[in-house]
């Protein structure tokens, strides 16, 4: 296993511990939806080995399937040239998740709230709410050279 | 697997059996073309049963609310009925709670059109 770069490994003294975060998977994938339900599955399965319960497995699978919709419809739309690099990193303290699609990017700051009552009829627009409810931390940020990279946390209690 | 839709007559109410994933792809347009027909048939009471739908994305989140615009146009009500833990807890999530009317109680709900 290989050290992973990923900022949620690196905060705090975290880096210092003997127990690193280590990668457990790294993947490109197609922009399909078949790619959605991989990474669902997968994730969910290191999840749960992880040890997590399986409520908290459900939320990160939900969480995953919501943020590979986002690299594949929104981020990369469909397109053939484009893939979604999915990475997953653990240790004894947190699991993260880091989705990049390789899109033109998109300013999530000024996403609408769903729960508004102007809104809430809207038929999307409903993804990343749900991500927020279901991890402990969402973290979005451009990716290199192009496109948005979420990277998602969730901590072991 | 996706969803699967079945409808059945009680009285005058429609309802709607779903069974599987309401998630984007064949899941949520399988969904939508139902509710579209029920409507242009003139059905205007649908109540959607939800007991086996283990798993409902934020894309059939949106099929819901959809269905709900499209049946609410057309002059019609949708209610849901036997929600899941998770699916309560989704709509919960998403405040949809205050826009759906929610059953636990077939009869009841069926009653409920009255």
């Amino acid at each position: 296993m290989v050290k992973i770069q990923f900022a949620a490994c690196e905060r705090d003294s975290y880096m210092d511990s003997s127990n690193d975060c280590m990668a457990r998977l790294d993947q490109w994938l197609a922009s399909t939806l078949e790619s959605v339900d991989l990474a669902e599955a997968e994730v969910t399965r290191l999840a749960a080995e992880s040890g997590f319960q399986e409520d908290e497995v459900f939320k990160i699978g939900m969480a995953v399937r919501e943020a590979m919709v986002n690299a594949v419809v929104h981020g990369n739309r469909y397109s053939e040239r484009k893939r979604v690099h999915l990475r997953v990193a653990g240790d004894a303290e947190r699991f993260v998740v880091r989705i990049e699609d390789e899109g033109d990017g998109f300013d999530w700051q000024s996403l609408p709230d769903p729960t508004a009552e102007e809104n809430i009829l809207r038929q999307s627009g409903r993804g990343l709410w749900l991500i927020r409810s279901f991890v402990d931390e969402l973290k979005i940020e451009p990716s290199q050279p192009k496109g948005t990279a979420l990277e998602l946390v969730k901590y072991r209690r | 697997m996706s969803v699967k839709l079945t409808t059945r007559q009680v009285g005058d109410v429609t309802v709607i059996d779903a069974v599987g994933r309401i998630t984007l792809g064949e899941g949520s347009s399988a969904f939508r073309e139902t509710i579209r027909d029920l409507v242009a048939k003139g059905n205007k009471k649908l109540l959607l049963n939800l007991a086996d739908v283990s798993y409902i994305d934020s894309s059939g989140i949106g099929e819901l609310v959809s269905a709900f615009t499209t049946v609410t146009n057309h002059g019609g009500v949708l209610k849901l009925l036997n929600l899941t833990k998770r699916v309560q807890d989704l709509l919960q999530i998403t405040k949809l709670y205050t826009v759906f009317e929610v059953f636990d109680d077939e009869a009841a709900a069926v009653r409920s059109f009255a």
